[in-house]
């Protein structure tokens, strides 16, 4: 399962991923880091079963965790079908069928939220996204 | 020779002979029989798009209130629209915004609304005169309630457009949509086979009087569109119709993250087959409509082309760019172009629309010339401070802390021993070392990401990197990375205060 971690800007200097990896003995599997002054923001992989464990461990040192379990949601009567979303994600959720009718594919989404800010509709939403 | 009126044309709608065919079909036609054979065969080419259309908007009709009242300012659902023409008469643009909902709720919504059968709050103030006495009116409107909801549509269906990609490090939001960075996407607009311009470049057919589809009803060409730059291919029309008749399928608001709304337009112009010059015209692939890909990064009114690319290639899904290959995406709905462009031939074979010629052609060979602009345009250079002050990175914060007081400069650039950029230091973060008791180096503390800024850049476009970034000064930097000068948000805003 993925998880978001965020950060503050009090404790992005200090090393809490990596303590919390040696505290709990379970490996995360970072798939996306986005730092700047302000807060630090991670998505990571990890095993179903370990992550309560994972959850104290960084929440105790002042991390926010949610779990990201919904994929980007469609919304059919917002969509234009103007296709703008299909360039930006990066792992190709959307594609145009041979009527050139938007095909989803949410299982492929890594919940980037990078599509959400494309569509001139509105019509795509992640739950996760705050 | 083939030659038709459209008088035979309409006597053939009337009677239920006419043969119509979508653009996208007579590509297949004019490849087999020919344009003769082709203009033979097919009297009327439907063509269709569906993109968004910031150029648009709607003159409404309130009717008078009693005791009546001259609007001198007119909102409706705190979208402001245009006034300054009669009393009860006010012009709605799409791309307004609203005054409490910024960005997220615009004119566009305000017509979609209307469009779908809800009410908007409509506020109107006045000075109040002898014969419209009334300052003040609050009512609630539907469109039904209007006496004239007119869509008049200054600018539409750009004959083709530029696609646009972006080169810079971060992502930037644009009408064209989210660009990412260095070369991440490229998008573009336009229906290409399908696009009406494109099939009748020369304007045989296409002129102020032609009816078309607009919305999902019958509209009508005005004329030419403003910006219309037939000489460059970049030919625009302005249509009208009554939004009354419109439906939500072909009308729908936009938001652009980052730049605002917009709305979708639904439109298809008919091409009656005259001739075989017009049936040729309209068997343009979508290989054989050019455009550019321009680096949007560039702030600029001069961006800079990175090639030349066909519809075919925009519309595969990507193009190739500096050697690699880049996802592509449209900004306008094919399938509801076609959809459009169906429709439009189902009307007529039906008879239920009859095809007109115009009363009067589009300019030809006209160009769009830039503003002429009289104030001068300043530059970095012109305002930026020379006088700047640096400190080396092994320096001390308590030696930074010195300078700071000494010369009253708030932000000191920090710079390697052969003077290059590496950092920059505020008041702000030497009062935070020190409160934290850390009186280390200046490297330690300095922020390594420096927004900066060139001599030869406009003023306009630093002051927007200022607001967007959150900070009050950038080091001015020539090729080499060395710092020649700085500039404040206080310098700018003392040339513009000039100027007021
Ligand atoms: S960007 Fe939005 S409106 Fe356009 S196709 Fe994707 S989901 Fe639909
Ligand atoms: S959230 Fe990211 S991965 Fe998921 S569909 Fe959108 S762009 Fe693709």
């Amino acid at each position: 399962m993925k998880i978001k971690i965020n950060i503050s800007s009090e404790t992005v200097v200090k090393p809490i991923i990596a303590e919390s990896i040696l505290e709990t003995g379970v490996l995360l599997n970072v798939s996306q880091a986005h730092f700047d002054r302000s807060h630090g923001e991670i998505v990571a992989d990890v095993m179903e079963e370990h992550y309560e464990k994972m959850y104290k461990a960084l929440s105790s040192r002042g991390a926010r965790v949610t779990r990201l379990d919904s994929p980007i949601e469609w919304n059919e009567e917002e969509c234009v079908e103007c296709s703008a979303c299909i360039s930006v994600c990066p792992t190709r959720v959307f594609s145009l069928e041979e009527d050139y009718s938007l095909k989803v594919d949410k299982a492929k989404c890594i919940q980037c939220g990078t599509c959400v800010e494309m569509c001139p509709q509105r019509a795509l939403t992640l739950i996760n996204n705050k | 020779m083939v030659k038709k009126t459209i008088h035979e044309i309409n006597a053939r709608i009337r009677d239920g002979s006419v043969n119509v065919v979508t653009a996208e079909e007579m590509v297949n036609i004019v490849g087999e029989l020919g344009p003769e054979g082709a203009s033979r065969e097919v009297d009327v080419v439907t063509t269709g798009t569906f993109g968004a259309m910031c150029s648009s908007g709607v003159w409404f009709n309130f009717g008078h209130s009693e005791p009546p009242i001259k609007m001198q300012k007119v909102w409706m659902n705190d979208v402001e629209a245009y006034t300054g023409v009669a009393a009860v008469d006010a012009y709605m643009g799409a791309t307004q915004l609203s005054e409490s909902q910024g960005m997220d709720y615009g004119g566009a919504h305000v017509i979609e609304d209307l469009l779908r059968g809800k009410s908007v709050d409509v506020h109107a103030i006045s000075h109040g005169t002898d014969c419209y006495p009334r300052k003040v009116l609050d009512t609630s409107l539907s469109l039904d309630d209007m006496n004239q909801a007119i869509m008049i549509n200054p600018r539409n269906a750009y004959q083709k457009y530029n696609a646009a990609t972006n080169s810079s490090k971060q992502t930037i939001h644009t009408y064209m949509g989210s660009l990412l960075p260095r070369l991440g996407n490229v998008t573009y607009s336009g229906a290409g086979v399908l696009s009406p311009l494109s099939n009748d470049p020369e304007y045989l057919t296409i002129g102020t009087g032609t009816r078309i589809f607009l919305g999902g009803a019958q509209g009508y060409i005005v004329g030419q569109g403003t910006q219309h730059a037939s000489a460059g291919m970049f030919g625009t029309l302005m249509v009208q119709g009554d939004l009354k008749k419109m439906s939500p399928d072909y009308i729908r608001a936009a938001n652009f993250t980052g730049y605002g709304t917009s709305l979708y337009v639904g439109m298809g112009i008919p091409i009656p087959v005259l001739d075989e010059r017009i049936a040729q015209a309209t068997a343009v692939r979508d290989a054989d409509i050019t455009t550019s890909i321009l680096d949007y990064s560039v702030p600029s009114r001069d961006r800079p082309v990175l090639r030349k690319v066909t519809y075919e290639e925009l519309r595969s899904g990507h193009v190739e760019l500096e050697g690699r290959e880049v996802a592509t995406s449209s900004l306008s709905s094919f399938k509801r172009a076609r959809a459009i462009a169906s429709e439009l031939r189902d009307w007529i074979s039906r008879g239920d629309f009859f095809v007109s010629m115009p009363v009067e052609r589009l300019p030809g060979n006209t160009s769009s010339h830039a503003m002429k602009e009289t104030e001068g345009v300043s530059f970095v250079s012109d305002i930026m401070s020379v006088s700047v002050v640096t400190i080396e990175k092994d320096a001390s914060v308590y030696k930074a802390a010195k300078i700071i007081m000494e010369t009253a400069f708030n932000h000191l650039p920090v710079v390697s021993k052969d003077n290059v950029l590496v950092g920059i230091v505020t008041a702000w973060d030497i009062s935070k070392a020190v409160s934290q008791n850390k009186f280390d180096l200046v490297e330690d503390i300095m922020t390594r990401k420096v927004i900066t800024a060139r001599g030869d850049e406009q003023v306009a476009v630093v002051a927007r990197r200022l607001d967007q970034h959150g900070v009050s000064a950038l080091p001015v930097v020539n090729g080499g990375n060395h710092v020649v000068g700085i500039i404040t948000s206080d310098d700018i805003s003392k040339l513009f205060a000039r100027r007021h």
